[in-house]
């Protein structure tokens, strides 16, 4: 009794963070596993169709395409995503002077709203005056379509993404850097180990439980890629940037039909839920 | 310190409740003791158009001065009508007392019981028996009226008049077959960089919306008569689509960017440098009024080689949870703004005041009757641009035979959109695979609703 009185503050605080949950997380996810076997238009009595809205999603002619362009962005956004704030973490990390100011600029574009980010690289992109192609001119290179092409439209997603998550990955790989003891690396030069050794023998098994865990981070953010195809290229063109949480959005909204789109979603979790398995074992076999 | 917190809790809890609590505030009690109501109201213009919108709150303060007892509260949700949010708003319960639906989605609304049955009300609207007759038989179910039509329109060709002159085309002979089209755009896309002979939207369901003005022009559908199955998937189809393809790759007319959605379109067309784009006189009336047009640049003559002409129109109806004074009163309203010779919309003296096109032969909701004279008597009065620009509309307007949107319009507008993006970003595109794949997922969506 006394324990619960001496922290019932702290009760107080998880009962609010357990509502908001409840309400704003949990809620929605039994609400759209159920819509998922329903045929509604959220007015009238809901039928239950049992998997009907799965084989509905399944038939859309964009689902596959939804999905390839899903996997692609994931892995794009990874290479890019993943790999370039490391290496820049890395470069900062080596630093002794400006590191701070440096790390104000690499932290900047996190504190733009994603609105103003986007509406800056579509004026990048424009085919015409974008900032761009104009800098493709001055190296005599030809302008690119970026994203009025479908062979383009997709990886100028994956920059536009890669910038604006960029800061805030880079400032966790930093935190884990300088967690390293520096004792590690004195010894390691003592053994006559160059930067690539000390990377490769230190940096990296010490940050082994990080970069695992910004992994499946991003893996699961960069699935449920939404932002970017909605407000630069409305899914387009031709499908090439619909994603499966775009065509869960368009078909929940625009074409209400709310039953295939929680059908897609229930699938996108799953397909998340997966990842998140394996991530909670890596971390269990890294600690054990 | 665990006392102060219980405390801070429940003043913040007490404090959003009551944020949460005041959106809906009493309205003031009339001078003459009648129930006092308050509304709230769609369409206010967006801050962007700040003349219009002062207009719009002048005319609520009219309003209300003039109904002692009703507060008008607008929302300025731009586009009026967005089909994205529509849905979920219809079925959350947050329309307006008084909103805007679109002629495609009279019946839907009207099915799920989220307009109200106005019949008793219809004489607020002065003018009423002069609304044209099958616009009203639209809004009628089952001998009940659920909403008060509002606009009428039917597609042409909007074209840039100095852009014509500028390539040496004749801007009164503007062109009549779509092969003139062509010629035409490729003649003003030899302007120079940047400009676009033949402007076409590729998203946000205005690609497709596009697609089914063309494929009706040129005597093609997009549904099966039983509504049942896509239609679109047809000669007509493929010719819509192969001739934007060419004008895009062959011609190079127009212009190297896609133009999504409306606002992109409009914004070209407002730049000055885009030759013609398929639309109704409205088009000219946005152009000028929010992206900067010339007004004495345009005109818009009829709609080439067109068998059918793509109608549309859009209706206010009322919020079945509204009492029935806040409907009286809601139609109060829109009977003022909406609906009076002279005054709100139809007060050409100010619009022309307010630099407004005012001239442009849009909306002919009430067509021929009386009030419908008067109204266009009053705007050719205040005519502030060269009435002539539009006389070929006009003209062509009253040949071609109006042809509704199809059936669960917008939701088969989002799935042409992908062809038309197609043709309009791939020089490889394939016409007959594009138009499958939007017809089996036309299909599908047709087989869900039933």
């Amino acid at each position: 009794m006394q324990i619960l009185r001496r922290n019932l503050t702290a009760y107080g605080f998880l009962c609010a963070a357990l509502a908001c949950f409840t309400v704003f997380a949990w809620y929605p996810m039994v609400r759209e596993f159920i819509l998922s076997f329903q045929k509604t238009d959220l007015i009238n009595e809901p039928i239950w169709v049992g998997l009907d809205n799965f084989v509905t999603a399944f038939r859309d002619p964009a689902f596959g395409e939804a999905w390839l362009n899903t996997l692609e962005f994931t892995f794009l956004a990874l290479v890019c995503g993943y790999a370039v704030p490391f290496v820049v973490a890395l470069v900062l990390n080596e630093l002794r002077h400006a590191r701070a100011y440096l790390r104000f600029v690499v932290y900047l574009p996190v504190m733009l709203p994603p609105i103003v980010a986007v509406l800056l690289f579509r004026w990048f992109y424009d085919p015409g005056p974008g900032l761009f192609n104009q800098v493709l001119d001055v190296f005599g290179l030809p302008p690119l379509a970026w994203l009025d092409s479908s062979s383009t439209a997709l990886i100028s997603l994956v920059i536009v993404s890669t910038w604006m998550n960029m800061g805030s990955a880079t400032l966790i790989y930093l935190a884990a850097l300088q967690n390293i003891p520096p004792e590690l690396y004195e010894a390691a030069e003592l053994d006559g180990a160059g930067i690539w050794k000390r990377i490769r023998h230190v940096t990296i098994p010490q940050t082994r439980l990080i970069l695992l865990l910004m992994l499946m981070l991003q893996i699961v953010a960069t699935m449920q890629v939404f932002i970017e195809p909605y407000m630069l290229t409305g899914g387009g063109p031709e499908n090439a940037t619909v994603t499966v949480a775009y065509l869960m959005f368009q078909n929940a909204f625009t074409l209400q039909d709310y039953g295939s789109a929680g059908a897609l979603g229930m699938m996108l979790m799953i397909v998340l839920l997966v990842f998140a398995a394996f991530q909670l074992r890596l971390t269990r076999e890294d600690k054990a | 310190m665990q006392r102060s917190t219980g405390l801070l809790l429940a003043s913040a809890l007490a404090l959003s409740t009551a944020a949460c609590g005041s959106g809906s505030e009493p309205a003031t009690p009339s001078a003459g003791g009648a129930k006092a109501v308050s509304i709230t109201v769609a369409c206010q213009p967006a801050k962007s158009a700040p003349k219009e919108r002062q207009a719009w709150d002048d005319d609520v303060a009219a309003f209300m001065a003039a109904h002692p007892g009703v507060t008008v509260k607008s929302t300025d949700q731009q586009p009026c009508f967005d089909p994205k949010t529509f849905g979920p708003k219809l079925a959350g319960g947050q329309m307006e007392t008084a909103f805007v639906v679109p002629v495609t989605n009279y019946n839907d609304v009207i099915a799920k019981g989220q307009a109200l049955d106005i019949t008793p009300y219809t004489n607020v609207i002065k003018n009423w028996n002069d609304l044209r007759p099958d616009h009203k038989e639209l809004v009628t179910k089952d001998g009940k009226v659920y909403g008060v039509p509002n606009v009428h329109y039917s597609v042409g060709l909007v074209y840039n008049r100095a852009l014509f002159t500028k390539a040496g085309l004749n801007p009164d002979a503007p062109p009549k077959t779509w092969a003139e089209v062509r010629e035409a755009a490729k003649k003003i896309a030899g302007l120079g960089a940047g400009y676009v002979g033949y402007g076409e939207y590729s998203g946000g369901n205005t690609g497709g919306w596009h697609f089914t003005q063309a494929i009706y022009g040129r005597g093609g559908d997009i549904l099966t008569p039983d509504n049942k199955k896509a239609a679109f998937n047809s000669p007509e189809g493929k010719a819509v689509l192969q001739t934007l393809h060419d004008m895009r790759w062959v011609d190079n007319s127009m212009g190297t960017k896609l133009l999504v959605g409306w606002e992109s379109l409009m914004v070209a067309m407002g730049s000055g440098k885009v030759g013609m784009m398929l639309g109704a006189p409205d088009v000219v009336t946005d152009v000028v009024n929010k992206f900067k047009g010339n007004v004495a640049d345009y005109g818009i003559t009829g709609f080439p080689e067109a068998k059918a002409s793509l109608s549309g129109g859009e209706a206010f109806m009322i919020n079945p949870k509204a009492t029935p004074e806040e409907a009286k009163a809601a139609l109060e309203w829109i009977d003022f703004r909406f609906n009076t010779v002279g005054k709100g919309r139809f007060d050409f003296a100010r619009g022309k005041t307010l630099g407004n096109p005012v001239g442009v032969p849009d909306n002919a909701v009430y067509g021929d009757s009386p009030t419908g004279q008067a109204i266009q008597a009053d705007r050719v009065k205040n005519a502030s641009l060269p009435v002539a620009n539009y006389e070929t509309y006009v003209q062509a307007a009253g040949t071609i035979p109006p042809k509704a949107e199809p059936l669960y319009a917008q939701e088969l507008y989002a799935i042409l959109d992908v062809p038309m993006s197609g043709v309009l970003s791939r020089k490889d595109a394939s016409i007959d695979q594009l138009l499958a794949d939007a017809e089996t997922k036309a299909n599908s969506v047709l087989a869900a609703k039933g």
